[in-house]
């Protein structure tokens, strides 16, 4: 072959009429734009909310705005602290409650459950992440928060009824990634640790947990960022008081229950304040999804 | 001694996991199982086909039913072209490198957007900036973005899961790359893309936070994409929150359940029917 014909293209040998190439790269082009829309998504999100949350940082100041511990809009007070704590307090509990209940259904599906079990249980697991969350927020609101409030006293609007419908909610996302993640260990490390003897719980914690262990935090994390961005469901149960953690039978408030509560006669700089809260939000999912692709890549490079 | 011990643990462990298992039916089974008891009574033809009236929202559901069926259709309208071009982008002509990382970074963000972000965002562009106002078109613009993410990822799972001799057969054929995509690879590919538009749309139907500050709260019949309307998720919201009207409450979450339930299941069926004609 002459180095002529090795740089030539499908045009240049005649294979293709011209129509044809104009029409194929034009049609390349036109995916790519569409492919694009992804990232144009990405940059309105925060042009858009940047831009109408922009005041508040230049009227209110970061760091009040970011250190501020009151959360009283009448005075003029936009201090976020109350409601990240708020929406830290609620998170991490939730996980506390959900994770080792996902994670241990998960290991139920993929090692223990009888192949009948199975087809029963995961069909129900990922149905139970299509419930929309309005109606996790009713049954939460009708059902587990008279429960807590006779543990409690009080309405039950607070944490602990948050966390109870938020372990719910995060359950099939966090079970669905593990199971994912404990397929895609090879049949044959299970089958090494079977022939020496080991019980299939030793399998399961000393062989599987171990070799799952980042795609298991990967779930953990992406479970994580649904409880922190989850908005509805933690709004009819929370109380949607803007103060600070004082236990779990006492309303707080979080980030995104606030906005909701607000919006509707929010103006002026409090407005600005609610779109300051998104684009917090919007930093902290970002920050969550660039955490799990970084895993992801360490655990390529440890392979 | 020792052995029983080793045995001992094993069980009790195996119990934990069975009981991990169980109660995560369990609980599906109680929320699903309370809306369906309570709410059963309410639905009627009365009930889907009538105007809610008077101060407590006597009467049927109506006008939320068809907001809620007429968005979800648009924004699938929308997302579908773009969604299933990207991932036809993706799988059959990007080359690995920053741009390809950066479209899957970005698509991963959108997909873990809070939805309560989609909605501020879809008040700032398409309600105020654009001047589509409280709006089905603006509602469907924001859902499609949400949506997007989803239509992707599943499109190109299925692209990539068409064999490649059969590609290799069309462009033997001398196909361009364009006919081999649109006649061979796509048609192949088309129930499990169908799916992931069916899961995605479920997902939209599902969708409050989005919809309350695109859509708007007013109970309205929308006719024209520029009529505002009230979703069935915020119609629930509106009636458990004043808790006035508790039993079309129950309704509405039962009607509402079913629609997700309907859209999840036959998504899953397509795709279970899909995979016993491909033997």
């Amino acid at each position: 072959m002459t180095p002529a014909e090795e740089t030539a293209t499908p045009r240049e040998l005649k294979l293709m009429s011209r129509s044809t190439y104009v029409k194929e790269a034009a049609l390349k082009n036109l995916f790519l734009l569409c492919a694009t829309m992804a990232v144009a998504g990405v940059v309105l999100i925060f042009l858009f909310v940047g831009w109408r949350g922009w005041p508040v940082f230049s009227e209110v100041g970061l760091a009040r705005f970011l250190g501020g511990a009151e959360w009283l809009p009448t005075a003029g007070a936009f201090g976020i602290l109350p409601l990240l704590v708020g929406s830290l307090v609620v998170t991490l509990g939730a996980l506390a409650l959900g994770a080792p209940l996902a994670i241990g259904a998960a290991v139920f599906l993929s090692e223990i459950a009888p192949p009948r079990v199975r087809s029963f249980v995961r069909p129900a697991v990922e149905l139970l992440a299509g419930v929309p969350s309005v109606v996790y927020g009713f049954f939460g609101l009708l059902v587990i928060r008279p429960l807590v409030a006779d543990v409690t006293g009080g309405l039950g609007f607070g944490p602990l009824t948050a966390w109870l419908i938020l372990a719910i909610m995060i359950v099939p996302t966090i079970a669905t990634l593990t199971e994912d993640a404990l397929g895609s260990v090879p049949e044959g490390i299970r089958e090494a640790s079977y022939a020496m003897g080991a019980t299939t719980w030793q399998t399961i914690w000393r062989v599987l947990l171990p070799a799952a262990k980042i795609g298991i935090i990967d779930a953990v994390i992406l479970g994580m960022g649904r409880a922190i961005g989850e908005t509805m469901a933690v709004l009819m149960v929370v109380g949607n008081a803007p103060v600070f953690f004082r236990g779990i039978g006492k309303p707080i408030s979080t980030l995104t229950s606030q906005i909701v509560m607000d919006m509707p006669y929010a103006s002026g700089v409090h407005r600005t304040a609610l779109f300051g809260l998104a684009i917090i939000l919007f930093l902290i999912s970002m920050g969550l999804v660039a955490l799990v692709r970084a895993l992801s890549r360490f655990r390529e490079e440890t392979r | 001694m020792k052995r029983d011990a080793k045995n001992l643990t094993n069980a009790a462990a195996l119990a934990v996991f069975w009981l991990a298992g169980l109660t995560t039916v369990v609980v599906l089974g109680a929320v699903i199982g309370y809306v369906l008891v309570n709410g059963v009574g309410e639905i009627g033809l009365e009930f889907i086909f009538t105007n809610p009236h008077g101060v407590n929202a006597e009467g049927g559901i109506w006008p939320t039913i068809v907001a809620t069926l007429y968005v979800t259709g648009l924004a699938m309208l929308i997302v579908t072209p773009v969604a299933v071009l990207a991932a036809v982008y993706l799988a059959e002509y990007a080359v690995q490198g920053r741009l390809v990382r950066t479209i899957r970074f970005a698509a991963d963000t959108l997909a873990s957007v809070p939805s309560i972000v989609m909605g501020l965002f879809g008040l700032a562009l398409f309600v105020e900036s654009m001047g589509f106002g409280f709006s089905v078109i603006s509602g469907a613009l924001a859902l499609s973005f949400l949506m997007l993410p989803i239509v992707m990822r599943t499109t190109e799972e299925a692209i990539r899961a068409v064999p490649k001799y059969i590609r290799w057969g069309s462009y033997g054929l001398g196909a361009s790359k364009w006919q081999t995509v649109s006649r061979v690879v796509l048609p192949a590919a088309a129930s499990r893309i169908i799916t992931g538009i069916i899961l995605s749309a479920g997902r939209a139907v599902g969708e409050t936070a989005v919809v309350i500050f695109t859509m708007g709260t007013m109970i309205n019949l929308p006719v024209l994409p520029t009529d505002p309307g009230r979703s069935m998720t915020v119609h629930l919201y509106q009636l458990a929150m004043e808790g006035i009207n508790m039993p079309a409450a129950f309704g509405t979450a039962l009607l509402l359940m079913a629609m997700v339930l309907a859209f999840n299941l036959s998504a899953r069926w397509l795709l279970r029917r899909n995979r016993r004609m491909q033997g």
